[in-house]
């Protein structure tokens, strides 16, 4: 009987335990060798191959202005690309719930089949259009912070980004808001709401969790996204930290791989961080329920 | 305030879910639309409260066409079956939001709600979240939320659903007294027909759609217009069976098979003289069992409900269901006569299902 108690309990963590242990190994080895010179396996050894060799060099990156350009852009493209997301995922989302039109059905299944598309086979067709919008005065490239929304601009990255994003959290917003009673919307329209007021006083405050969770979820996507970045910003200054690290990778030769770890680490951090304190709204995505609204 | 409507009819794609309906109702009124789930009741009352539009007909508040307002210009108040509270405000906000709406002044937002509170009893409450409530007491508040704007008409939705049958009984009672010391005209959805017959003034009966019947509690229950009407009101349910009229030596006669017939008497003389097959109808509780004279019978099954058993046995071919007093002590297999009063019993057409009785 013991026995068996054991085997339940213990069994499962054994498995998982052998399962992550790779990756837990992956972590460790760059905590580890963001601080040494080389390692040997999981030990830091110095040039001539000794066990030692502890130093800070590796992150020597962080003293130069470069780093702080792209970590800012970086918050910037994560950030943009939120917002863009949130807001227009809320009113979609809404507007396929609860609205009857025309080609309502038509859409949503369009949506997902934009979402089926990998990103690469429309690489090419995305680089005409930017260049497109790049013509545009003012929108193209003239506008503060973003750079304007064309080709080679951190707005045009958001942009792509944003269409790319879309349908995942258009659909999410649907899921939440289809869970919101209709009674509670009927009784705000005879309290005596209009519509839009409807939504943002009475219908967004019920799927709060959806939103928090569409957030984190959007800004770890855009903080982490290195193919789009890559391919539309060509100055270095311009990119991301994801781009900025495989500039490391591909330019300095023998390849410094500590240097990079330390980079990925940086570049981890945050988002480490962001995770550890959000995660319950995370996974409200998947119980997909509104009950931790009141 | 006066409402009424003239051939309301509302289509879901091709379902037609209300079927030209005529109604008027008078100022401070208390009507009940009572039908089975998906009769197109709620789909009435939010066509009322301007949800949904009309596809044809139309609605007249005091005579005036409301078919295009939307809700926050009919001057009405709603109380749903989910209370549909505000999960995000406290009850404060919940009670005064429609005043919020219509920028009052906060002095007045705070009078009201006590006034409203303390007339729900809620007063203690208004610092809660509708999720610390009971359900109960989220009902007060969806009915003080309803109230405050002090509006001319009233819907409620099934608002005692979702209540335990001891607080729907009391419930009952405060929202109809309510109801009659403000004189707000009511209009009151439900499927419970005590509900409906203890609450309402008048009540609108409707079947798939179909307005059946639209009178006072007691002509519905005594003067059934239909056969469907005859089933679904009154509790325990009609007793209704298959008998053939046949007039003997100028008494009419209508026979349960197997040699059982029951007199009709002079005041419930068909309006067409048929002989033949018609649906016969009686009340459980006009039936009269331990009688000296009457239809022999063997009892097939005792139901105790409390204050009555009710019996089931078999009169010709026809099952009769029947109340009698506990202290009878009646069990199955004994054999009993019984007496129908037939001043009471109703009769029906089988073909069309409308009342060979009343108009």
């Amino acid at each position: 009987m013991r026995f068996k108690i054991f085997f339940s309990r213990f069994v499962p963590y054994l498995l998982l335990i052998v399962v992550t242990l790779p990756i837990i190994i992956g972590y460790v080895w760059i905590l580890i060798s963001t601080f040494s010179t080389r390692t040997y396996g999981l030990l830091p050894v110095d040039k001539a191959g000794r066990p030692g060799g502890w130093t800070l060099s590796n992150w020597s990156f962080l003293s130069k202005p470069e780093i702080w350009m792209v970590t800012s852009n970086t918050f910037i493209l994560a950030s943009g690309l939120t917002i863009g997301v949130v807001v227009v995922s809320m009113m979609a989302g809404y507007a396929l719930s609860r609205i009857k039109f025309p080609g309502r059905k038509a859409f949503l299944s369009l949506t997902l089949i934009l979402h089926a598309f990998p990103t690469v086979t429309l690489l090419i067709a995305i680089y005409f259009v930017l260049r497109w919008i790049s013509v545009i005065p003012v929108l193209g490239r003239g506008l503060p912070i973003i750079g304007g929304f064309g080709y080679n601009t951190l707005g045009g990255v958001i942009l792509v980004s944003l269409a790319l994003q879309l349908p995942l959290g258009i659909w999410l917003m649907k899921g939440f808001f289809d869970n919101v009673s209709w009674d509670m919307e009927r009784a705000a329209l005879i309290d005596g709401c209009s519509r839009f007021r409807t939504w943002r006083e009475v219908m967004v405050p019920q799927i709060r969790p959806g939103i928090a969770a569409l957030s984190i979820f959007s800004f770890i996507q855009g903080w982490g996204s290195f193919i789009i970045p890559y391919s539309y910003m060509v100055n270095a200054n311009r990119a991301t930290i994801a781009t900025y690290l495989n500039n490391l990778l591909s330019e300095t030769a023998p390849t410094n791989y500590s240097m990079v770890a330390a980079v990925g680490l940086f570049q981890l951090l945050p988002v480490l961080v962001f995770y550890i304190f959000t995660q319950k709204y995370l996974l409200s995505i998947f119980a997909g329920g509104v009950k931790g609204a009141a | 305030m006066k409402v009424d409507i003239v051939n309301l009819t509302k289509k879901f794609g091709g379902i037609i879910a209300v079927d030209s309906i005529n109604l008027d109702i008078k100022d401070g009124e208390f009507v009940a639309f009572l039908g089975p789930s998906g009769c197109g009741k709620t789909t009435t009352l939010l066509m009322i409260a301007g949800i949904y539009k009309p596809t044809d007909g139309d609605i007249l508040f005091d005579g005036k066409r409301v078919n295009n307002f939307p809700p926050k210009d009919r001057d009405i108040g709603m109380v749903f079956q989910s209370y549909a509270l505000y999960p995000h405000m406290s009850v404060f906000q919940n009670l005064t939001y429609p005043l919020l709406i219509k920028k009052r002044p906060r002095e007045e937002m705070k009078k009201e709600a006590q006034r409203v509170a303390d007339m729900m009893g809620i007063g203690h409450l208004l610092k809660r979240r509708p999720g610390q409530l009971s359900g109960g007491q989220q009902q007060r508040v969806a009915l003080g939320r309803a109230l405050i704007k002090k509006p001319r008409l009233l819907l409620f939705d099934e608002p005692l659903s979702n209540l335990d049958a001891r607080l729907r009984i009391s419930m009952r009672g405060e929202i109809k007294k309510l109801q009659k010391d403000l004189g707000i005209t009511s209009i009151y959805v439900t499927h419970d027909q005590i509900e409906a017959l203890t609450m309402a003034d008048r009540i609108a009966v409707i079947k798939d759609g179909v307005l059946q019947a639209y009178t006072d509690p007691e002509d519905l229950h005594d003067r059934p217009k239909t056969l469907f009407i005859a089933e679904f009101i009154g509790n325990p349910p009609m007793n209704l069976f298959d008998v053939e009229i046949k007039s003997e030596a100028g008494r009419v006669y209508a026979n349960l098979g197997n040699g059982a017939r029951l007199a009709i008497p002079e005041s419930r003389k068909l309006k067409k003289l048929v002989e033949g097959k018609v649906k016969m109808g009686i009340r459980p509780q006009d039936i009269h069992a331990g009688s000296e004279d009457g239809i022999s019978t063997e009892i097939a099954l005792v139901e105790p409900m409390g204050r009555d058993d009710l019996i089931v046995s078999k009169v010709g071919n026809a099952e009769v269901h029947f109340l009698v007093d506990p202290i009878m002590k009646l069990r199955m297999g004994d054999r009993i006569k019984l007496r129908f009063d037939m001043e009471k019993s109703q009769f029906f057409d089988i073909k069309t299902e409308l009342s060979l009785l009343w108009d």
